[in-house]
């Protein structure tokens, strides 16, 4: 009887396992398949190496997504650029400046802050962090590409502080000890034992991170602008991957090349998530073998 | 009966070793008891009615002891008895942990390290200190001795190898790193990175060497290697040493000083301590009748 039980359950959990794996499968042979009849028109060199994307152009469309690539790339790498230092400072800070009742309200107002609706994210973009950004550099309208990347990383500083942070702490103890009974001072230790030590837990912070900001929708489409043109700077408009599809397959026509493109750059997108969040795994689990 | 006659057959070895070490002893330091009465001459450490709390726990009670230059102190009591704590006070590493309070004074070449304007940072660089669990950085076993010397601001790298050469030398692990100087610490056997951390707290030239238990993570032959290096080392350094293992302290140490319960119960030369203590507790302590 015990044992029949114990097989149920051992299936049960097993089934959710194969449940999830099933989910990603589909996801991708979905992808795989409704982006495929794209290239019976598009030869897929054009369309991974093109620098126009105009699919409605009236004689000649064409299905380039360099600038997509370039702009997604932009604002993800402006993301990170802003939010690594201050991520990274604040885990410090969290974990061997604040007092312990500081740490325990901090924590989690910035784990709430990973809660926020991308899309009142993209308000503020619009009304507050846009004028500023149009005043400072002189611009007509804020909507560009530093605009996107700054509210990326007000998103994607949440999972690094929070991460970064786990990862410092769980430096033992005596590293630290023995850095102090040397003569380091705190700052020394922190930059010189615990970041070293922690290093790629907080790497795999910072990929996590990149892997929301590459990913994110609704933000970059209402803060960037969205033209769709090669950028030239950061002070560009630009259209990522993820607002080109957002923008235009609502509109599209069924079962059009167009439509198939879509689901082709999408594909593209789940493979760079992928990639990335495979990466940040593999550094993690090198981590956990480093530390015993 | 049989109990006490093996105890006491512990306590004569004890003993012999002391004396077989005692003999071979060339200092001119007298290793008489009256010896251990504060002089003004060459006293390194002297400690003054101090004591410690751990938030409402009195931890160290009215402690006075004076240690000399280059001797070897060895402080022995049963567990919890305040001697890591004792030790943790004479470079003041427990100032990290919360909640703690001294009072009281000690005075290293004079000085109060209790004393307000007193820069931690400078004087754990004069006083360095091996923990019970080894705890080498995870970085390279060259940038492990190199580290107090770069945080010490010592940019020249043929300085630095040169003095990381001589600390591997001086604590003996020399020969068996020497060619694996870029490899991890962890790669090394337990000994030997205890002997790596000594290499570490030797690279900064402290004056004054806390041990907390060098050896009682290790086997006897890594254990006898690390107290050969103690042997060597008080030529250059003062060494306080605290321990369980009484036949280490008898072995090792010029001095001791027995601690219960929070107070220093008796301080002498070793082989007072070991063969006629003055107190019937440190009797009992030595002879392995309690502890």
């Amino acid at each position: 009887m015990r044992r029949v039980k114990d097989k149920m359950i051992h299936g049960l959990f097993f089934l959710n396992g194969i449940f999830v794996v099933a989910i990603l499968l589909g996801i991708f042979s979905l992808l795989v398949f409704t982006a495929f009849p794209a290239f019976k028109e598009i030869n897929i060199l054009d369309f991974l190496t093109g620098s126009i994307w105009n699919p409605d152009a009236y004689l000649e469309p064409s299905y380039g997504i360099v600038p997509m690539l370039v702009s997604t790339f932009m604002v993800t790498l402006g993301a990170l650029v802003v939010a690594i230092p201050i991520g990274i400072g604040a885990a410090a800070y969290l974990s061997d400046v604040a007092s312990p009742r500081v740490r325990e309200v901090t924590k989690p107002i910035i784990e709430i802050l990973a809660g926020i609706p991308s899309v009142v994210i993209g308000f503020l973009g619009i009304v507050l962090v846009g004028p500023f950004i149009a005043k400072v550099f002189g611009l007509s309208n804020g909507l560009n590409a530093i605009n996107g990347s700054i509210l990326l990383a007000v998103m994607a500083l949440p999972t690094i502080i929070s991460m970064s942070e786990d990862a410092l702490t769980s430096v033992p103890s005596n590293y630290e000890q023995a850095s102090l009974a040397l003569g380091a001072t705190k700052w020394q230790t922190v930059i010189k034992v615990k970041i070293p030590a922690a290093l790629s837990g907080i790497i795999a912070a910072c990929m996590l991170g990149m892997g929301r900001a590459v990913g994110e929708t609704m933000t970059v489409l209402m803060a960037t602008g969205c033209a769709p043109a090669m950028p030239k700077g950061f002070l560009d408009s630009v259209r990522t991957m993820t607002s080109t599809i957002a923008i235009e397959l609502g509109e599209v026509a069924y079962n059009s090349t167009h439509y198939y493109a879509l689901f082709a750059v999408g594909l593209v997108l789940f493979i760079i998530t992928f990639i990335i969040n495979m990466t940040s795994d593999i550094i993690l689990h090198k981590y956990e073998k480093v530390h015993r | 009966m049989q109990g006490t006659a093996m105890k006491n057959e512990k306590f004569l070895n004890a003993t012999s070793i002391f004396r077989s070490q005692a003999t071979t002893q060339t200092s001119s330091k007298s290793v008489r008891g009256e010896s251990a009465s504060p002089v003004k001459k060459n006293i390194k450490i002297k400690v003054e009615s101090f004591n410690f709390y751990y938030g409402n726990t009195w931890a160290l009670k009215n402690i006075q002891i004076a240690i000399k230059e280059n001797n070897v102190v060895g402080i022995i009591g049963p567990s919890g008895c305040g001697k890591s704590t004792f030790l943790r006070c004479i470079n003041r590493m427990n100032d990290i942990i919360k909640n703690t309070r001294a009072e009281g004074f000690i005075y290293i070449d004079g000085k109060n390290i209790y004393e307000k304007d007193q820069d931690v940072v400078t004087l754990r660089r004069d006083v360095g200190m091996v923990f019970q669990k080894s705890n080498p950085f995870p970085k390279s076993v060259f940038e492990n001795v190199a580290y107090g010397l770069r945080i010490n601001g010592v940019k020249d790298q043929r300085v630095i190898a040169q003095k990381v050469e001589k600390s591997l030398k001086d604590a003996a692990i020399w020969d068996e790193v020497k060619d694996r100087l870029s490899d991890s610490p962890f790669s090394l056997s337990g000994g030997q990175q205890q002997r790596l951390c000594i290499a570490r707290a030797l690279a900064i030239e402290p004056r004054i060497l806390l041990l907390d238990e060098p050896a009682s993570a290790l086997d006897p032959i890594a254990t006898s290697k690390v107290e050969e290096l103690i042997h060597q080392l008080k030529k250059e350094y003062t060494i306080i040493i605290v321990t369980h293992n009484m036949q280490q302290a008898a072995r090792v140490s010029d001095f001791s000083a027995f601690f219960m319960m929070g107070e220093l119960i008796e301080y002498d030369a070793t082989s007072k301590i070991f063969t006629n203590p003055s107190n019937k507790i440190t009797e009992d302590y030595v002879t392995g009748r309690f502890g």
